[in-house]
């Protein structure tokens, strides 16, 4: 570990606070449809969206009529992509005439881009067409992105709103939220990243003479190895960077190549991968600014943003340590850190980037439901690894995805004050609103339903031949590869300890109902409560209400999501990363 | 409920108009007009032929070059594949690879260790950069080979070495395409 990995560290967290209440109050305004500086330009762009159509921007809904707009537009959205992927053979801009997708991997990656997932049992340079990328991928990372800001935003409003059914309009808050918060960013975005180097093209992949060509062994069908010269290399190419750049700002993480943002052309230099980094944390830090904003205590917003600050920080100087000791079954090697190379444990891992900005990014893009990865989580030292699968399981609400985050804690804030109301001996409040029996039950189904999806898949996935011939990296591993699937899945994350063969019957149907499961019996439960908070009176403070800011709110807070968190998974925890680290300590390999 | 279904797909045409195409092509355009070299994945040309990106590895293994980090990327730096090894910290097909690279990398720089970077593969199996200790840890070999004094070398390896970003961001690096290109500029094989 070096000051300058330190201060790389601490200049993220350091931009992350600034970008916090400007995004914030920003966002408040664009859902509060309030007056902003982009107006002139959008405004006449969102009345067209409307009258195209057929939307009453007047409306608001109920809750449950805006969870069914919400499920009817996933559902159309996810059959557009299975179309394109299934046509892609037919349709323009495929200079590399790429086939059509089988039907199951069509299906599962549909799911996949639908839920914010982004998990991907597929080589997008070797799958995709352009036009798949943009029309169908990018296009999802898009509304998958939107549709969760819309739902925290509901969530707000519950909170927010008294003695009142309606909630907003659910094709109103996401056209807002597409046109005022996803394109500007991602229109400057972009450009700022292909000015680093990430490609943004439609040209066929371009072919190289190599300088050295060499020779290497190839095992052909039959078995037979035959010695092969390779004199070329062919380089991917297509529309990178308009993609790349709200895989971030989206929290979507699924790469436009397989190698995601550790290949140079998603992620070409140290600056590209801290401008990604910030835009993964962007939307869900600002957020916290907008649940204060709008509830009208912006000190319980930054107690909020402080409980996050504080787990994300306990996660990177873990993951930071870890992958900075290195590997010590590696014989004959010089691991330690100096100014000439940045040592530790480098499997896995980019030399632009080195120990630190791996370690930062892995749990940075698990702290979010992002997932996209710019090093090899499988190959990252035990510990290093355990840190983003205990993000995830943590349920991804350290800081969080985009509106997923925001949503998310509301389920811990919920069981937070709910404690507190049982250690005082009172009925717990949450800024004005009485927090019942409904509520807190909705809030235990959710966790319960994240529980439940990763421990029963894995349980089964470790006992039974078709989960556990395809682990690859034996021993302890092998169990946290099983557990991370499963995890990543019903976390919507879509990071991998990828050498778990998943491309398999029993794997691509698992996690498609993981990814689902997790994604909408979240929202469900968590939408019901934002409604029925709606209806509530609002209950003036008095001296026996529990405060929900300052430092012992944020510590309470933290403390449920890392006891709710521990006491779930410590036993699978313990059998996997846990009992690796002390086995590859005791120089034992398998 | 009808009506809702009328309008997601009304709205989902509209905005995959929008977002999934018009976005697309419309960043393309900038792109290609602001920064055409960055935007087309910054091709290097030698003697009219296009030999590499500079910003994608590539599999040198002969002696008269530096060589690159192992990769896992089909076999060996293939951008249609990219990708690390997915080998676990404890997996002995980790080990034995590492061991078999030290050795092959100590018989030419004997009771020296290696740099990590050297004898492991990176995420993307792409990675165009070594670390300057990598490289340093060549520059015996290349001397040797190439038939130039050691510190001819160590110039050459200086003038290519990146420091990081802005000075604070990311690590220190060398190009090896580019330096093996000015290499073969400055130094050629007989």
């Amino acid at each position: 570990m070096t000051a300058n990995g330190w201060f790389q560290i601490g200049l993220y967290l350091f931009v992350i606070f600034l970008v916090t209440k400007p995004l914030g109050v920003f966002m408040t305004r664009v859902f509060n449809r309030e007056k902003t500086f982009l107006d002139p330009i959008l405004r006449p762009v969102e009345k067209l969206v409307y009258r195209l159509s057929g939307i009453d921007e007047k409306r608001e809904m109920r809750w449950t009529e805006y969870a069914v707009a919400m499920l009817l537009f996933s559902g159309v959205t996810m059959a557009l992509l299975y179309l394109i992927e299934r046509t892609q053979k037919w349709l323009p801009f495929n200079p590399q005439k790429l086939g059509n997708l089988e039907p199951g991997l069509a299906f599962g990656t549909a799911a996949s881009f639908t839920t914010n997932t982004n998990w991907q049992a597929y080589s997008g340079e070797s799958t995709m067409s352009y036009f798949t990328q943009m029309a169908g991928l990018a296009y999802h990372n898009f509304v998958s992105a939107a549709v969760g800001i819309v739902l925290s935003i509901v969530v707000i409003r519950g909170i927010a709103r008294k003695e009142t059914d309606k909630l907003g309009n659910f094709w109103v808050d996401t056209t807002r939220c597409l046109l005022w918060v996803l394109l500007p960013v991602c229109l400057v975005g972009s450009l700022i990243l292909v000015s680093e180097g990430v490609v943004e093209n439609f040209k066929p992949y371009t072919t190289v003479d190599l300088i050295q060509p060499y020779t290497t062994q190839v095992t052909g069908p039959d078995g037979k190895t035959t010695t092969q010269t390779v004199t070329q290399q062919v380089i991917a190419q297509g529309p990178v960077a308009s993609q790349e750049v709200i895989k971030e700002f989206g929290t979507n993480g699924g790469g436009f190549f397989n190698a995601n943002s550790a290949h140079p052309f998603e992620n070409p230099t140290p600056f590209s991968n801290f401008f990604e980094m910030v835009l993964i944390f962007a939307i869900p830090s600002g957020l916290t600014y907008t649940l204060g904003w709008m509830t009208g205590s912006q000190r319980h917003g930054w107690a909020v943003w402080a409980a996050m600050a504080v787990l994300f920080f306990a996660g990177v100087t873990t993951a930071y340590w870890a992958e900075a000791k290195g590997n010590r079954l590696l014989a004959g090697t010089d691991q330690g850190a100096s100014g000439l190379h940045s040592g530790g444990n480098m499997e896995g891992k980019e030399v632009r980037f080195g120990i630190v900005n791996s370690a930062l990014f892995s749990t940075v893009t698990t702290d979010a439901s992002c997932g996209a990865v710019n090093g090899i989580h499988d190959s990252f030292t035990p510990l290093g690894g355990m840190v983003p699968l205990i993000n995830i399981m943590l349920g991804e609400v350290v800081f969080g995805g985009v509106g997923a985050g925001l949503y998310g804690i509301f389920v811990f804030v919920v069981l937070a004050v709910f404690i507190a109301g049982l250690m005082v001996g009172r009925t717990p409040e949450y800024l004005g609103k009485k927090i019942e029996s409904h509520d807190v039950k909705m809030a235990m189904l959710a966790v319960l339903i994240l529980t439940f999806t990763i421990l029963v898949f894995s349980a089964i996935a470790v006992v039974k031949p078709y989960g556990t011939s395809s682990i690859t990296n034996p021993g302890p591993h092998g169990l946290s590869q099983i557990l991370y699937a499963y995890t990543s899945s019903t976390g919507n994350n879509g990071s991998a300890f990828a050498g778990l063969n998943v491309n398999t019957m029993w794997y691509n149907t698992t996690t498609a109902v993981a990814q689902l499961l997790g994604r909408f019996f979240m929202i469900i439960p968590i939408m019901a409560v934002a409604g029925n908070l709606a209806k509530k009176k609002i209950v003036p403070e008095s001296a026996g209400t529990f405060p929900v800011t300052g430092g012992l709110f944020a510590g309470l807070l933290a403390s449920t999501i890392v006891i709710v968190g521990a006491l779930t998974f410590f036993p699978a925890l313990s059998l996997g990363p846990i009992l690796e680290h002390l086995l590859m300590n005791a120089g034992k390999a398998f | 409920m009808k009506k809702d279904l009328l309008i997601a797909l009304w709205f989902t045409l509209v905005t995959t108009v929008m977002f999934g195409i018009l976005y697309p092509l419309a960043i393309t355009g900038l792109a290609q007009v602001l920064f055409p070299d960055r935007a087309n994945g910054q091709l290097i040309e030698r003697n009219r032929k296009v030999v590499g990106s500079r910003i994608i590895g590539q599999a040198f293994s002969g002696p008269g070059y530096f060589h690159s980090r192992p990769s896992s990327a089909g076999t060996g730096y293939d951008p249609t594949s990219s990708g690390g090894s997915n080998l676990g910290p404890t997996n002995k097909t980790l080990l034995d690879r590492v061991t078999a690279d030290v050795q092959k990398a100590q018989a030419e720089n004997p009771s020296t260790t290696v740099p990590i970077d050297l004898v492991t593969a990176s995420a993307s199996g792409l990675d165009p950069d070594i670390s300057p200790a990598s490289a340093e840890f060549q520059i015996p070999r290349i001397a040797r080979e190439r038939h130039v004094a050691e510190s001819g070398v160590r110039a050459l390896v200086a003038r290519y070495t990146q420091p990081r970003q802005f000075r604070i961001l990311g690590e220190p690096r060398v190009n090896v395409l580019q330096l093996n290109l000015a290499l073969d500029s400055s130094n050629p094989l007989y």
